[in-house]
C-alpha cells in the first residue's frame, strides 16, 4: 500500500498501540498535521512549548507502561525538546520523539529552521534516526518503539525531513523487529540467582534496595513476595517510590541524601545489600567508599553498564527485575527447604531497625501560625488515601513529597530524579491526566519550578485536563536557599522570588481555578475543595520559608553523617523535664 | 588508583558496528561525553559491506576499560566489542614520515629505512618521505633513529588489529588480568 510519508508516520504510531500524542506544529511537520486533520484513532494534545510535549509523553509513558509520543517541528522546536529527552534518558523513560527536518536536498545548507537535530539529540537519547527514504519509515519507527520500550527503557528520536513526509512510499510494517546489534538479556543466570538466594538466607542484616527498574518492569508483586518471604526490610530510591507500600511493616522508606535516618543506617550496617533495578546514584551512595562498607552486594539490573559502575558488586545478575525476582523467590524457597536457617537469625536486626525508627522518625515542628510544608503533603496524602497520582517539580517540595506522601501503588509517582528538571511538574501531570482521565492527578510544585512551565495551564484548560497543582510557595528557590544556609554560611544570593506573580490571578487568567491559603487551619478545607473541583486548580499554599529538608547528607559526605532535623518542641520539653536531659 | 586498584595501560579494542550514517560520531561522542581517552581510532569496511570495524586504542585501568567495553556495547549500532589486548593478535600501523635529507645524512636514512623495511615514496633535494608499517614499538624506534636528521612531519593511521586464527592461537603468556566472574553473558557481560 502506497501512502504519503506523513500518513505512514501516523499509521505506524497507531499500530504501536498509542492513543494520545503531544505536540506543537510548524512548517516542517505540517504534512503530518494535515494528515492528522481527518485521521481516526489518535488524540493530539496541543502544548504551549515543546519541552512540555516531551514531559507529557514521559508522564503518559510512566503512567501507562506504554511508549509516550511527542511530535514537534524542526530547529528551535527540536532544541526546546532536548531537556525532556535528556530527562527521559536519565530516568529511563520510554518515549519516541518525532521532529520535523528541512527537505533532504537542503540538509546542511543552513536552510530556514534547520538544526543538526540528530547531532544535537545524539547524547540525549538511547538512539536516534534520520529518515532518508520513505520506504524506511515503517521499519525505522518500528525499531524506534522497540528500542524505547525494551532493555533499559529510554527516549528515541526520529528526525523526519519534509520531503519524506510528502512523497508517497510503500508502508512496510515488519511483524517482528530483529536487530543483530541489539538483543537485551532478560533471564538472569541461574547460578548467580542461587548464589544470591544463599546469601540472602545466610544474612543476619540484609536490606533490599529498590529502584525505578522495579517500576518499569512491573515487578512490584514479585518484590513484595520476596520481601515477605525473606522478611528483608525494603528501602527505595526516589525513583522506586511506590514499588513497595510506604506503610508496609518491612518498609524503611527512601534512602540517600534526603532519605530516612533508619534507611541510611540500615544500609550502612547491612551485611547483604540486594539492589534491584537501582543504579547506585551519587545521591544515594554519598561518599562511595563509605557506602554499605560491610555488605556483600547483589545487583539485579538489565543494563550491564549499571553494574560495578560506581560500587563494586559481588553478585551481578544481568536481567529483567521481574523475571529475576520470580526466579529468586523460587530459589529462596528451594534453599530454605534445603535447610537455610531462615529468618530467626534476623530478629536482632529487625529490633535494631525498629529502635532507629523510634529514635529518629521523619519529623518537623508544628506551628499554629505558619503553614509547614510537610504538613501540606501529609494532608494531601490523607485526603487521597495514598491513591492519587503525584507529580512534582524539583527542590525541597519534591523531597517533602517523597518523604511524607504514603505511597500505595507503583506508576503513581512522577518526579525528575536523574536530571532534576525544574518545570517538569505541570506538563508531566498533563500526560498522566490524559492517560487516566478519572484519577486525581496532583502536581506538588515549587514556586520556582512551576514558573518554568506554568504556560501549560492553558493546555490543561483547553484540553480539559483537570490537573491539581499545589504550589508549596516559600517565595524563593528553597532548595538553593537551604544549601546557601547550611553550606555557604547563610550568604543568600539570587534565591528570592518575592510574591510575583499572583498565582491565583494567573490561574484565573488561564481559565483555571485559583485558591490560596496562608493559615494551617485552612489547609484541609482547601485540599478538599481542590479535589472536588472538576477543573484544573492551582492551590497556592504560603508556607514557612525557613523550613529545611532533613535528614540531609551534605554532597560528598558519608550517609551516616546525616544532618538531622533539630529536636522538636515536644522532644525539647520532654528533655527538660527528664532528669538526665540530653 | 581505581576501584580495583590496577594500573592504567593501553588496550586495543576491536568494535564491529553497523555501517550506518552517524555511527562514527556515536562512538566518538561516547568517548568525549564520558571523558575516556582515545589514543587512536581507525575505521574500515569488513568483508560484509554492511559492517564496519573500528579499532580503538584506549588508555585506562581495568575498571575504566570494563566501563568502556560496556558503554560501547550499549550503543545500539554496535554489534560486537572485543578487547584484544590479552588475546593473541597481530597489530599494525602505517606511518608516513617526511625527514630532512641533507647530503651527509642521505645514506644513513636509506640504510635505516632498509633495516625497518620502510619504503622511500618521495624524494626531493632536501627531503625523503618514508612509508613504514609495524607495531607501535617498531614505529617509535624508527622515529627515534630519524629524529637527529630533523623530522618535518609525521602522519599515522592509528592501529588496526586482527586476532590470530584459531590454529595459531598460543597459550597466553600470562593469565587474563581481569578476574571474570563468569563467561556467561548473563552474569556480567553483554547481551548477545
Ligand atoms: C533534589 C534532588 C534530591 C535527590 N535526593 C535523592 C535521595 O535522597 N535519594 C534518592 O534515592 N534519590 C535522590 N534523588 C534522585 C537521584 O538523583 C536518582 O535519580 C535516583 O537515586 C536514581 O534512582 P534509581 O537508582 O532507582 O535509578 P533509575 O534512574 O530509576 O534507574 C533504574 C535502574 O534500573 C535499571 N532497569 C530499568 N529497567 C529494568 C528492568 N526491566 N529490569 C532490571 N533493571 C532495570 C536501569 O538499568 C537502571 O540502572 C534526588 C534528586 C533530586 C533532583
Ligand atoms: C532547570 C533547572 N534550573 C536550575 C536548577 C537548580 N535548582 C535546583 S532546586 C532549585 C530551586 C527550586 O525552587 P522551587 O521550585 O521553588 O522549589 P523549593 O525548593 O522552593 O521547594 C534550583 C534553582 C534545576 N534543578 N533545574
Amino acid at each position: 500500500m502506497k501512502l504519503p510519508g506523513a500518513k505512514i508516520v501516523l499509521e505506524c504510531i497507531k499500530r504501536e498501540g498509542v492513543d494520545i500524542i503531544f505536540g506543537l506544529p510548524g512548517g516542517a511537520v505540517l504534512p503530518i498535521y494535515d494528515a492528522l486533520y481527518d485521521f481516526e484513532g489518535l488524540r493530539h494534545i496541543l502544548v504551549r512549548q515543546e519541552a512540555a510535549a516531551g514531559h507529557a509523553a514521559e508522564g503518559y509513558a510512566r503512567a501507562t507502561g506504554k511508549v509516550g509520543v511527542c511530535l514537534v517541528t524542526s530547529g528551535p522546536a527540536c532544541t526546546n525538546l532536548v531537556t525532556a529527552l535528556q530527562d527521559a534518558m536519565m530516568d529511563s523513560i520510554p518515549i519516541v520523539a518525532f521532529t520535523g527536518q528541512v527537505p533532504t536536498h537542503l540538509i546542511g545548507n543552513d536552510a530556514f529552521q534547520e538544526a543538526d537535530n540528530v547531532g544535537i539529540t545524539r547524547s540525549a537519547t538511547k538512539h536516534n534516526f534520520l529518515v532518508k527514504d520513505g520506504k524506511d519509515l515503517g521499519p525505522i519507527i518500528r525499531e524506534a518503539f522497540h528500542i524505547a520500550a525494551t532493555g533499559r527503557p529510554g527516549p528515541v528520536h526520529v528526525d523526519l525531513p519534509k520531503d519524506i513526509l510528502v512523497k508517497e512510499a510503500e508502508l512496510i510494517w515488519p511483524e517482528k523487529v530483529t536487530m543483530r546489534s541489539y538483543n537485551p538479556n532478560y533471564e538472569g543466570h541461574a547460578g548467580q540467582i542461587k548464589r544470591a538466594a544463599k546469601a540472602m538466607l545466610r544474612a543476619k542484616k540484609p536490606v533490599l534496595y529498590v529502584g525505578g527498574g522495579v517500576i518499569s518492569s512491573n515487578a512490584h508483586a514479585e518484590l513484595r513476595e520476596l520481601a515477605e518471604l525473606t522478611q528483608i526490610p525494603v528501602t527505595t530510591t526516589l525513583m522506586g517510590l511506590g514499588a513497595f507500600p510506604s506503610e508496609h511493616p518491612l518498609s524503611i522508606e527512601m534512602l540517600g541524601m534526603h532519605g530516612t535516618y533508619y534507611a541510611n543506617m540500615a544500609v550502612h550496617h547491612s551485611d547483604v545489600l540486594v539492589a534491584v533495578g537501582a543504579r547506585f546514584d551519587d545521591r544515594v551512595t554519598g561518599r562511595v567508599d563509605a557506602f554499605a562498607p560491610h555488605a556483600e552486594i547483589i545487583h539485579i539490573d538489565i543494563d550491564p553498564s549499571s553494574i560495578s559502575k560506581n560500587i563494586k558488586v559481588d553478585v551481578p545478575i544481568v536481567g529483567d527485575c521481574r523475571r529475576v525476582l520470580r526466579a529468586l523467590v523460587e530459589a529462596v524457597r528451594e534453599e530454605a527447604k534445603a535447610g537455610g536457617d531462615g529468618q530467626e537469625g534476623q530478629k536482632p536486626w529487625h529490633a535494631q531497625i525498629a529502635e532507629w525508627k523510634v529514635k529518629e522518625p521523619l519529623r518537623y515542628e508544628w506551628s499554629d501560625d505558619v503553614i509547614k510544608p510537610q504538613y501540606v503533603i501529609q494532608e494531601i496524602s490523607n485526603a487521597t488515601r495514598g491513591e492519587a497520582m503525584i507529580v512534582t517539580g524539583v527542590g525541597q517540595h519534591q523531597m517533602w513529597a517523597a518523604q511524607y506522601y504514603k505511597f500505595t501503588h507503583p506508576r503513581a509517582w512522577f518526579t525528575s530524579g536523574g536530571l532534576g528538571t525544574m518545570g517538569y511538574g505541570l506538563p508531566t501531570a498533563m500526560g498522566v491526566q490524559a492517560a487516566h482521565p478519572g484519577r486525581h492527578v496532583v502536581n506538588i510544585d515549587g514556586d520556582g519550578s512551576f514558573a518554568m512551565n506554568s504556560q501549560e495551564l492553558a493546555t490543561c484548560f483547553v484540553e480539559k485536563l483537570p490537573v491539581k497543582t499545589v504550589i508549596i510557595n516559600n517565595s524563593g528557590h528553597g532548595m538553593v536557599r537551604q544549601w546557601q544556609r547550611i553550606i555557604y554560611k547563610e550568604r543568600y544570593c539570587a534565591i528570592d522570588l518575592p510574591g510575583i506573580p499572583d498565582w491565583v490571578k494567573l490561574a484565573e487568567a488561564y481559565g483555571c481555578v485559583g485558591l490560596r491559603v496562608t493559615k494551617p487551619s485552612e489547609v484541609v478545607p482547601a485540599i478538599e475543595k481542590m479535589l472536588s473541583t472538576p477543573a484544573p486548580v492551582v492551590l497556592d499554599v504560603c508556607v514557612d520559608k525557613d523550613e529545611c529538608v532533613f535528614p540531609m547528607v551534605p554532597a560528598g559526605g558519608a550517609n551516616t553523617d546525616m544532618i538531622l532535623a533539630p529536636p522538636t518542641r515536644e522532644v525539647r520539653d520532654r528533655a527538660e523535664k527528664s532528669q538526665t536531659g540530653f | 588508583m581505581s576501584m580495583n586498584g590496577t594500573e592504567p595501560r593501553k588496550h586495543t579494542i576491536s568494535v564491529l558496528v553497523e555501517n550506518k550514517f552517524g555511527v562514527l560520531s556515536r562512538v566518538a561522542g561516547l568517548f568525549s561525553a564520558r571523558g575516556y581517552n582515545i589514543e587512536s581510532l581507525s575505521v574500515g569496511e569488513t568483508l560484509d559491506p554492511t559492517v564496519s570495524r573500528m579499532t580503538l586504542v584506549v588508555g585506562g585501568d581495568e575498571f575504566v576499560i570494563e566501563q568502556v567495553m560496556k558503554q560501547l556495547h550499549k550503543l545500539i549500532d554496535v554489534i560486537k566489542v572485543n578487547d584484544l589486548t590479552d588475546e593473541s593478535h597481530v597489530e599494525r600501523e602505517l606511518m608516513l614520515i617526511r625527514v630532512n635529507a641533507e647530503p651527509q645524512h642521505r645514506e644513513e636514512i636509506l640504510r635505516t629505512a632498509d633495516i625497518f623495511r620502510a619504503k622511500v615514496v618521495d624524494v626531493t633535494q632536501v627531503s625523503f618521505v618514508l612509508e613504514a608499517t609495524g607495531d607501535e614499538g617498531k614505529l617509535e624506534a624508527l622515529i627515534e633513529l630519524l629524529r637527529p636528521m630533523g623530522i618535518q612531519e609525521i602522519v599515522r593511521t592509528g592501529k588496526v588489529a586482527i586476532s590470530r586464527g584459531p590454529k595459531t592461537r598460543v597459550r597466553k603468556a600470562e593469565p587474563a588480568k581481569r578476574p571474570r566472574v563468569s563467561d556467561d553473558p548473563r552474569v556480567v557481560g553483554f547481551a548477545d
